[in-house]
């Protein structure tokens, strides 16, 4: 770890899924919000507890905060699986909020400051199609696939070590100008595979 | 609200990413409360944060661990815990009395439901600001400050960013014309000074992420006092 440059172990984090062989974790999120069932919940957790862990671990804080970070997480998905929207974000994504959120308030002992999941209620509106965002989830995987590494280095510095651009323009001894450029190229060509490759 | 001024990409990614200081993190979120074409775009930035939990490769887990938060959920009967979390939202939506609507909500747990109500601080006649205890490092800071029409703020460019959401009047810069609800997402490219157009107060939420530069040497001399 210490030596490495950032972004050089990237090959090592991506199993790229090629296929979903997997169940539909929204259907089943969307599910265990409204039956409350434990058997589907522990299904969740075998799937995204041991991801949650390994994403707090990168953050850089130790395993045994990881695993107090990852239960809170987890009891967290119990307890707002309510708010939970399927047609708003997929089950990895709202997951993968609601671990920032209890991860950066541990770091920084306040709160993240959040848009208001109340919006995550509101009525879908018609210019933008929700549902066709939630199905991305492995188109999105093979676009990530496709990005340059300059690209995707800068993407996973900012959400797997949690690096601010300008600590990341220091990181790379490139000026932040650049970072932000990386990071919009990165960003567009996301969206814009991810909506043609359908 | 007509939003004409929005957050740079990379802004939005860095917010998704939680690799913002809080200062930043704070405007970030008010802005998309306000804002709901920037809102769908945040949904996107964090589905990015989805797709690449998913991509992770999974630490080991003790069986413990699933048996301890099933113990915890045991210990919260469903009805009770319903009722919890209602009561938990109804105090979070209002806490304070009540939110004027030119008050973003993650704005609203940091000073109250009103920005007449705020404790300003005159900096010079005319210029009033008020400090958010956000915890920052690297110097950067959040505050609101409160600009009389006709004024201007000191010209100055940045070693990082800068972000300024516009709650009450409007401003104009070399960037265009700013109205309640828009933000100003600038980097260290771009020096700028912004007049203050409208007939009422502007009052805006800035966050820095470095120090600023003034670029005039009144500037420096009121760095200091200012503490920008």
């Amino acid at each position: 770890m210490e030596n490495k440059t950032p972004g050089e172990d990237v090959e090592n984090i991506i199993a790229m899924p090629t296929k979903q062989a997997d169940p539909n974790w929204s259907d089943m999120l969307a599910e265990l919000a409204e039956t409350k069932s434990k058997t589907i919940y522990v299904q969740l957790f075998r799937h995204f507890a041991p991801k949650i862990k390994s994403y707090i671990i990168r953050l850089g804080l130790v395993e045994s905060t990881a695993d107090e970070l990852m239960q809170e997480t987890m009891l967290a998905v119990w307890r707002k699986a309510h708010m939970y929207n399927r047609t708003k974000a997929a089950a990895s994504t709202w997951i993968f909020t609601l671990a920032r959120n209890q991860s950066i308030d541990w770091m920084r002992k306040q709160k993240y400051p959040e848009y208001g999941l109340e919006e995550w209620h509101e009525e879908p509106d018609d210019e933008v199609d929700h549902c066709e965002q939630v199905v991305t989830s492995d188109r999105m995987a093979k676009a990530l696939g496709k990005l340059p590494e300059k690209q995707s280095q800068v993407l996973y510095m900012s959400y797997f070590e949690g690096r601010s651009h300008a600590e990341i323009s220091d990181r790379l001894g490139i000026p932040l100008g650049s970072v932000k450029s990386r990071i919009r190229l990165a960003s567009e060509k996301l969206r814009m595979l991810w909506r043609d490759d359908v | 609200m007509n939003i004409k001024h929005h957050l740079d990409e990379a802004t939005l990614v860095s917010y998704s990413a939680g690799s913002m200081s809080q200062s930043m993190a704070l405007v970030v979120a008010c802005h998309i409360s306000m804002c709901p074409s920037c809102r769908n775009r945040v949904q996107e930035s964090e589905a990015i944060g989805g797709m690449l939990l998913e991509s992770l490769t999974p630490e080991s887990i003790s069986d413990d661990a699933l048996d301890q938060v099933l113990a915890c959920i045991d210990n919260e009967p469903d009805i009770e815990l319903e009722a919890m979390v209602e009561e938990t939202n109804f105090s979070q939506s209002f806490k304070h009395e009540s939110i004027d609507s030119d008050v973003p909500k993650p704005l609203a747990d940091y000073i109250g439901g009103s920005l007449d109500k705020v404790d300003w601080k005159m900096i010079v006649p005319g210029v009033y600001c008020h400090d958010l205890p956000c915890k920052s490092e690297r110097g950067g800071v959040s505050r609101l400050l409160k600009i009389s029409p006709g004024k201007a703020m000191l010209p100055h460019s940045h070693d990082g960013n800068e972000l300024t959401l516009i709650l009450r009047g409007s401003f104009s810069d070399e960037m265009g014309r700013f109205t309640a609800g828009d933000i100003a997402d600038l980097d260290s490219e771009i020096e700028h000074q912004p007049l203050v157009d409208s007939d009422e107060d502007c009052i805006c939420l800035i966050a820095t992420d470095a120090p600023l530069k003034f670029s005039t040497l009144l500037g420096k001399i009121v760095q200091p006092i200012t503490g920008f």
